[in-house]
């Protein structure tokens, strides 16, 4: 995977090849600390989305809704696994268009335990298969991501229909944009290491658009929801973090340096976003508090993801900051100044904390800032090269996701009768209480 | 006798405990209850929603004593749970017409 679009240019440019051809090359040698650490990374983004992002979740709704929101996440990763064995794979990493994979490696087809994936380092390669879990569980998280802003209101099987869909016709084209030698964002240069578009972009307005069609929770702004454990919340922050080393170091593809930087960065940021925001929440309503710290520590993770291996520790450290503050004002304000129903802030955190690390991704890789760009480096060109690419990331997860919702809400229905949803779905979509004192 | 019902701050809960049993009185029911009266409630906050607790937890002790007892074990509770600030709580003490026993199907003033 080719994370960073300038540096494969340049590999591709010097062996005097299409990036694509490079890629099939045989001439790929494997290295075992490589592998060893690329299945490490794999498991350790398994384990942001089970237990981390479900118990980030859980914590956050209220009682009578926990297992509802753990079984969406655990159910619709299960979809997200077997989507990206059966097509998704080959709809984002395939040789094809701009826009989309092709089709030749539909179930994984041709793909032994020989073959091998190209890294950022020449005539290097890594296990395909390795490559394929884990780029399965970006897809998984990305689209687990969206119930947040759903939650307390979706029936479980609407959701698993919607993220099977929306892996098809937004997911996989997006991640071959941007990530794939032959793709649209790639090929304009676009930095994106981890999945500040693909992922954390792209499940914000999904989940926008998700809040949108679906409509709020009944008593909104007029009953309590205040979140029923934040115990569990910061058991899953903290397992998201710990988790996000695999996420963005892993996305070197290479145990080297270059994830040694995302790792410090992985860091930084996040520290930097927990202080930002509870600074802010000190001075504006007068008491730091944890959920706070919480949400600011994502903030930082989502805004260093595309910058995880082109920022030095000062630009994390700023992303985070800014990301934070930018986060708390729109979910501790302008959210509720627009009656929005982002539930658990899934635009207010990934959406707008994936802006803004895309966009300043520009920024902070410049030499001038501490980056490990080239010397060459112009900030203003990769600076608009990201604002077109945040662009289309909105604009082609707004169309999708307007889409796939419309067909699940047809097929299926989206939300649970009124009376169930003040009963609880956990009591009435999965027959369970998660607390039988 | 009398049913005697007070609403206390949680954590006089012992001590009214204890003034009761010095008082004389051999048993009493407790439970955990919310309430308001001059006693606000806190305001929390998560990611901007506040949300204002109009209710503020209290204990309920609930005894029913003879009526001769009735004024010395009000005021063992007066004493105890009072701290001179707002939301100390009430008292009340209301009759009662039969109290039974289950176990021996003793009556009245045999039965508390």
């Amino acid at each position: 995977m080719h994370r960073t679009g300038l540096r494969f240019a340049a590999l591709a440019g010097l062996l005097a090849l299409p990036a694509a051809a490079s890629a099939a090359a045989p001439a790929l040698s494997v290295d075992k600390g490589d592998t060893a650490w690329m299945l490490t990374a794999t498991i350790l983004v398994l384990a942001m989305i089970l237990p981390g992002l479900a118990l980030f979740y859980g914590g956050l709704v209220r009682a009578k809704n926990v297992l509802s929101i753990l079984s969406q996440v655990l159910g619709i990763t299960a979809v997200a696994i077997l989507v990206w064995v059966g097509w998704g794979y080959s709809l984002a990493f395939d040789a094809g268009n701009a826009f989309v994979g092709g089709t030749s490696k539909l179930f994984l087809s041709g793909i032994t335990g020989e073959s091998l994936s190209p890294t950022f380092s020449a005539g290097i390669g890594i296990p395909e298969l390795a490559f394929v879990a884990f780029q399965m569980t970006f897809a998984a998280i990305t689209a687990s991501l969206i119930v947040g802003a759903l939650a307390e209101r979706v029936r479980f099987g609407a959701l698993l229909l919607f993220s099977a869909i929306w892996l098809t016709i937004v997911y996989a084209p997006l991640a071959h944009m941007v990530w794939a030698p032959d793709g649209l964002i790639f090929g304009w240069g676009a930095l994106d290491f981890a999945g500040g578009t693909v992922v954390h972009i792209n499940s914000g307005v999904a989940g926008l658009v998700g809040a949108l069609i679906a409509g709020k929770r009944l008593g909104f702004l007029r009953e309590m929801t205040p979140p029923h454990s934040l115990s569990l919340t910061l058991a899953g922050a903290g397992l998201l973090w710990v988790g996000w080393f695999g996420f963005n170091a892993g996305s070197n593809l290479e145990a080297t340096g270059g994830a040694a930087i995302a790792m410090i960065n992985t860091f930084v940021a996040p520290a930097a976003g927990v202080l930002a925001w509870m600074l802010a929440e000190r001075l504006v309503s007068g008491k730091a508090s944890l959920l706070g710290g919480a949400s600011g520590a994502i903030a930082g993770l989502v805004a260093v993801t595309p910058a995880a291996g082109t920022s030095g520790v000062a630009g994390a450290a700023g992303l985070g900051a800014v990301a934070a503050f930018a986060c708390y004002g729109f979910v501790g304000s302008l959210k509720h100044r627009l009656r929005l129903d982002d539930s658990l802030d899934v635009f207010g955190i990934h959406g707008i904390g994936g802006i803004i690390g895309s966009i300043g991704t520009g920024l902070v890789s410049s030499p001038l800032l501490g980056g490990f760009r080239p010397e060459d480096y112009e900030i203003a060109a990769q600076t608009w090269i990201q604002i077109k690419a945040v662009a289309v990331a909105v604009g082609w997860s707004a169309v999708g996701s307007a889409i796939a919702f419309s067909i699940v809400r047809l097929a299926l229905g989206l939300r649970v009768p009124p009376d169930a949803e003040r009963e609880g779905l956990d009591i009435t979509d999965h027959g369970e209480r998660a607390y039988n004192f | 006798m009398k049913l005697i019902i007070a609403i206390i701050k949680p954590f006089k809960l012992e001590e009214v405990r204890d003034a009761l049993a010095a008082a004389g009185v051999q048993g009493m029911t407790v439970s955990e209850a919310r309430g308001f009266g001059r006693q606000k409630g806190q305001t929390e906050l998560y990611r901007g929603a506040e949300y204002t607790t109009a209710f503020v937890p209290k204990v309920r002790v609930e005894a029913v004593v003879p009526a001769g007892l009735v004024q010395s074990a009000v005021e063992a509770i007066q004493q105890a749970a009072n701290t001179g600030t707002i939301g100390d709580g009430k008292i009340f003490v209301l009759d009662v017409d039969q109290a039974i026993r289950i176990r021996t199907g003793e009556r009245d003033d045999d039965a508390i």
